[in-house]
């Protein structure tokens, strides 16, 4: 187990996240993928915070962890309003700002 | 997750992939983060997905079709941590092999405090050197507490 092989799967989790963000039209899918992108970020904060032999980036991780629970629950949050009054969650058909 | 249709199936390999990730930390030794994520991520965040994805009954749906910006942020993201993969595999003594150093007695801000695998670790850290932003998480946590419950809140004759 080296750094690498962390970082490596750190950064096709990251990419595999981000390429959700970008293709799916379902909100919820792509609210999934920033999770997944943020937990990519975690893997490799632990990756460095081992490899440097310092507590810091392990202690970051609990921050991160944090702060991503507080999206989840305010995205699904204001997903759920945008339903109540939409009646869909898809990306292309809220566009109401654009016009 | 990516090139599935129903969201269920992809909130399912999400869970899988967490925890494994989980896994990832158990080998890292980072025991209490592994719990944290099973705990947090595959309990509560996920179990709020697939709640929201039955209340909402989202049904298949078929993928959008890509706009020519989304395709070049697409490549050009993928380029460029294809070259980053390149660049740390091509030198392989760039960094060195992880080493687990004896913790030290008593930390400083000049001598952090080394990686241990212990629960009180943490909590000395978060009490001492990141004190502020473990009370920025609290109102954090406050402020989002506070704002579902006026997202939720029904909004009764008022016109919008």
């Amino acid at each position: 187990m080296t750094l690498h092989s962390v970082i490596l799967v750190a950064g096709i989790l990251f990419i595999t996240g981000f390429l959700g963000v970008l293709l799916r039209r379902n909100t919820l899918i792509v609210l999934m993928s920033v999770e997944l992108m943020l937990n990519a970020v975690n893997l490799a904060f632990v990756g460095f915070s081992r490899y440097n032999n310092t507590m810091d980036g392990a202690v970051f991780v609990f921050f991160i962890i944090t702060v991503a629970a507080a999206e989840v629950a305010v995205g699904l949050a204001i997903l759920v309003a945008l339903f109540r009054r939409r009646q869909t969650v898809m990306l292309d058909t809220i566009n109401q700002l654009k016009d | 997750m990516v090139v599935g249709r129903n969201p269920v199936n992809g909130a399912m390999f999400m869970i899988l992939s967490l925890v494994g990730v989980a896994g990832l930390f158990v080998l890292l030794n980072a025991f209490f983060l592994a719990v944290l994520q099973i705990l947090v991520y595959a309990g509560a965040v996920m179990v709020l997905f697939l709640f929201i994805v039955m209340l909402l009954d989202v049904d298949v749906v078929s993928k959008r079709s890509p706009g020519n910006l989304t395709i070049a942020a697409g490549t050009v993201s993928v380029f460029l941590l294809g070259l980053g993969f390149v660049a740390l595999l091509d030198r392989p003594q760039m960094l060195p092999e992880p080493t687990l150093l004896a913790p030290e007695r008593l930390p400083s801000l000049e001598t952090p405090m080394a990686f241990v695998t212990g629960i009180q670790a943490y909590g000395y850290s978060l009490f001492t050197k990141y004190m502020l932003p473990f009370q920025m998480t609290g109102l954090l946590l406050l402020v989002a507490m506070i704002g579902i419950i006026v997202l939720s809140k029904r909004f009764e004759n008022k016109s919008v």
